[in-house]
């Protein structure tokens, strides 16, 4: 079998833990499995859309984790007011995230690499900012949401096993959408954009348009990883929001794998429990995270989907 | 007429500030071409660093010199030890490898300080409020920062402009290649280069530790400040910098300050005093919109025509 | 005559105190070959990132069929039926040659906002690419990453880029540029051919090359025309012997 590459396997062997993942935790009773898996699937679905705009697109936004709190926060603010079916919360998650990507986009794209890096950072901030002086809704202090999105006996969301597959379904189904997109027309576009911008210029494209819809595209994606977030935690706060989170998400793609269909989900569940990890081994932890991002720069190129492929070759 | 001045000097104080820190920021992107998340954490360890030496030693102002070697040294570590690899790197590589370091400070910190923030307290001779218009006072203190800073600006300018070190510093901005030739060791000016940058965060830490509580994480939100500076001012720009750092400072004070008055002259009471804090909050992003929209350059880039 | 194909009119751009075009005017008529020559900063670069719309003239205008694309960016003249060669090879590295002209290809055949199909399994546009990269000469290597291909292979794939646009006007900026003796050779007849179908501005430094091929030549030094006709009128001008053959190291100079 030559056609089954390393990364390939890794690749297979990752997605049938996560969807066999419920059943152990049943067979184990280990409940904590699931809910930290849950936080896992999540978060890798936010990543794999910083990664549509990151790896694919060239654009390296510091900012994405703005979508998590515009996401949740659609979730809470409308439970808050009675609002709880998800068939209104979800598209009006979508539709906030698209908003505020279509804004802060066309304002971004005007610039091009460190501006971008430092003014999607801005931005993100500003919202942050912006959620903790929302008094209403909880101010720093955060916003608890006491009823989960109802889906009228659709899928029950308070049902850890329902809701954890609702969330790995999310996450396939967004990782199926790139794959799409990163193959049709507009994702060469887009790709030929990140490879040479004024070549692209030159055979016909203008630049801006399609990369303001994939940085849409993938905020929207975000902001469905915002709401299943809300959801999971019951809470929503502008903590989601705080650039270091923007950060992880960076990393995530990074380590995993930049502008690989499932780079982002090993790099999301590979970060996430090194940090349970080392977490409980000491209370320090960022002591020895920190270093390892920098030897991760330094020497670990293509993340570990390009370590895995050298695996391969070599 | 009072709170008008005070608030004017007041943001006349913090954009000096924010000055230090930009102008460190954007002397080390414009000549090394290094994205330096950690800039903040320098600016933190500045504020422990004085806050920890004044206590031993017993003198605000030993304290303060001592803190500004320390962080001068600091930086020259990291640079030898770690950033010193990331020149010529992809953008990308800088911030994630300088994020590390923001995550290993912040830790770092708490082990060594503890997670309860520390406080700096003055010498009472610089509590002293001064007369500085006919009834009118302002605290000693931020008027030594306000003379400080302005200093520094002005030596850094000369220092820039006018000295061999400068003109290296400025030929090592447009042309690495030509200073490389000239036999000048190009490491070492980066090194020193990179120290400056650290001891004018740490300057500006130590200098903003009395006012605010020394704590973890303190050189974040004021770090994203000088990034929006730096946009605004023109990436590389010294002189940019300054005045983009002075009216960020002026325009986020005052709008603090007077914003909410205003609305509520607008709008009803309880949707001014909702709209306010976020509105307030947010007028610094919305300049720097508003300039990606006229100048996405900046209003000062440094190698125009 | 009817009304050309390109029409530079009054063309001035400067750059501090330098004025880079000078009141630069020229036409080229529909199937004509025009080459444009000039000593080293003669302000031929100059005057292509006018045409092609990567800067825009201080005064003056440039029409293509009749419309004024002056101001145009270059995504709206590529449309119209503009495309150009790079002096110095600009290609989308990471992708394959084939991808390289397909993406032009795809740029003239309806919208690309098309977010679910696999464009690489459009037939039209794989056959356009295909049959490109046949023109130049490289359909054998349509699958090569581009990063992988030879600085003569390349330049013909600029070329195949350029042509895949089906484009009225073509514009070539030193297509020759860096190519040995034999490439050389092999691109003057590939541009023998090309002529035949489409309208082509030359600009070029390799002089047997653009004598061999050009219908007229105009000669650019310090940013002005000082001539504009034929290869025997233009080899026979004073002003161009004096100007730029005379005091120059004389001319043909491959390497």
């Amino acid at each position: 079998m030559k056609a089954l590459t390393v990364s390939k396997a890794v690749t297979a062997l990752m997605l049938a833990g996560l969807v066999l993942l419920p059943l152990y935790s049943q067979l184990s009773g280990n409940i904590f499995i699931l809910t930290l898996f849950t936080r896992i699937v999540i978060l890798a679905l936010a990543a794999a859309s910083l990664n549509l705009i990151m790896g694919f697109g060239g654009m390296m936004s510091f900012g994405h984790a703005a979508y998590l709190g515009i996401g949740g926060y659609a979730v809470g603010m409308l439970a808050q007011e009675g609002v709880g079916s998800g068939f209104i919360q979800f598209p009006v998650a979508l539709a906030a995230s698209a908003l505020y990507g279509l804004v802060i986009g066309a304002l971004s794209l005007r610039t091009r690499g460190v501006y971008f890096i430092m003014i999607t950072l801005a931005f993100a901030q500003m919202a942050y900012y912006v959620a903790s002086g929302l008094a209403r809704y909880g101010g720093d202090d955060g916003l608890t949401v006491y009823k989960r999105s109802d889906f009228s006996g659709l899928i029950n969301l308070s049902n850890r096993t329902q809701f954890y597959y609702l969330c790995l379904g999310c996450l396939f189904a967004v990782i199926f959408l790139i794959w799409r997109i990163v193959n049709s027309r507009f994702g060469l576009v887009v790709q030929g954009l990140r490879s040479n911008e004024q070549r692209m210029q030159a055979i016909g494209f203008p630049a801006k348009r399609y990369q303001l819809v994939c940085f849409v595209i993938s905020g929207m994606m975000c902001g469905l990883a915002g709401a299943l977030l809300a959801n999971n935690t019951d809470f929503i706060s502008p903590a989601v929001m705080y650039w270091t989170r923007s950060g992880d998400l960076m990393v995530m793609v990074i380590l995993g794998g930049m502008g690989t269909l499932f780079g982002p989900v090993i790099g999301a569940v590979v970060y996430l429990l090194l940090e349970e990890f080392l977490s409980q081994l000491t209370e320090y932890w960022a002591l020895i995270m920190g270093p390892l991002l920098l030897l991760i720069v330094l020497f670990g190129r293509g993340g570990i989907m390009g370590l895995l492929g050298r695996l391969n070759r070599g | 007429m009072l709170l008008v001045v005070e608030q004017f000097l007041n943001g006349l104080q913090f954009g000096l500030l924010l000055f230090l820190l930009a102008a460190g920021l954007t002397l080390v992107f414009g000549i090394m071409d290094l994205v330096n998340l950690a800039h903040g954490s320098l600016y933190m360890m500045g504020a422990y660093f004085a806050a920890t030496f004044a206590a031993w030693t017993g003198s605000f102002l030993l304290g303060a010199l001592l803190a500004l070697g320390a962080t001068l040294v600091l930086g020259i570590v990291l640079e030898m030890a770690a950033l010193r690899h990331l020149y010529g790197r992809d953008h990308l590589d800088h911030v994630l490898a300088t994020f590390g370091l923001i995550l290993f400070f912040n830790e770092a910190v708490r082990l060594i300080w503890g997670p309860a923030g520390l406080a700096l307290p003055l010498p009472a001779w610089l509590t002293v409020p001064v007369p500085i218009l006919p009834g009118i006072h302002y605290p000693a203190y931020r008027l030594a920062i306000i003379v400080v800073a302005l200093l520094v600006a002005l030596l850094l300018y000369l220092g820039v402009m006018r000295t061999r070190i400068g003109m290296l510093i400025r030929a090592g901005a447009s042309n690495r290649e030509m200073i490389g030739a000239l036999g000048i060791n190009i490491k070492l000016l980066y090194t020193l280069v990179f120290g400056l940058g650290a001891a004018l965060a740490g300057l500006a830490g130590l200098m903003q530790a009395p006012i605010l509580t020394v704590q973890i994480g303190m050189g974040e939100n004021i770090l994203i400040l000088a990034f929006v500076i730096v946009v605004i001012g023109g990436i590389g720009s010294i002189r940019g910098a300054f005045l983009a750092a002075i009216s960020v400072g002026m325009i986020d004070t005052l709008g603090r300050a007077f914003l909410p008055n205003l609305l509520r002259q607008v709008l009803s009471g309880a949707a001014a005093s909702t709209a306010a804090p976020a509105l307030s909050s947010m007028l610094i992003y919305l300049v720097m919109a508003i300039v990606l929209v006229v100048r996405p350059e900046g209003l000062f880039p440094a190698n125009r025509r | 005559m009817a009304e050309p194909l390109l029409r530079v009119e009054k063309l001035v751009r400067r750059f501090g105190g330098i004025v880079a075009t000078d009141n630069v005017s020229l036409d080229v008529s529909a199937g004509e070959l025009h080459a444009i020559i000039g000593p080293n900063g003669a302000g031929k670069t100059t005057l292509i990132s006018q045409l092609t719309g990567h800067l825009e003239p201080h005064s003056g205008s440039v029409s293509l069929g009749g419309r004024d694309i002056t101001y145009l960016p270059a995504y709206r003249r590529c449309a119209l039926g503009l495309a150009r060669s790079f002096q110095i090879t600009s290609l989308l590295l990471d992708f394959t040659a084939a991808d390289n002209v397909a993406l032009a290809a795809q740029a003239h055949a309806g919208t690309s906002f098309r977010f679910f199909a696999n464009a690489r399994k459009e037939k039209g546009l794989r056959d356009a690419a295909h049959a490109a990269l046949d023109r130049v000469g490289l359909a054998h290597r349509a699958d090569v990453l581009v990063s992988r291909l030879s600085h003569g292979e390349r330049r013909q794939i600029e070329l195949a880029v350029a042509l895949a646009s089906k484009p009225k006007l073509l514009l070539l900026d030193e297509p020759m540029a860096g190519l040995g003796v034999t490439e050389s050779q092999g691109m003057v007849k590939l541009l023998q051919e090309l002529r035949k179908e489409v309208s082509i501005v030359l600009v070029e430094h390799d002089m047997p090359a653009v004598f061999a091929l050009a219908d007229r030549i105009s000669v650019l030094v310090y940013g002005r025309v000082i001539a504009s006709g034929d290869p025997a009128a233009i080899r026979a001008n004073e002003d161009v012997k004096r100007a730029y053959l005379g005091d120059q190291h004389v001319v043909t100079h491959h390497v």
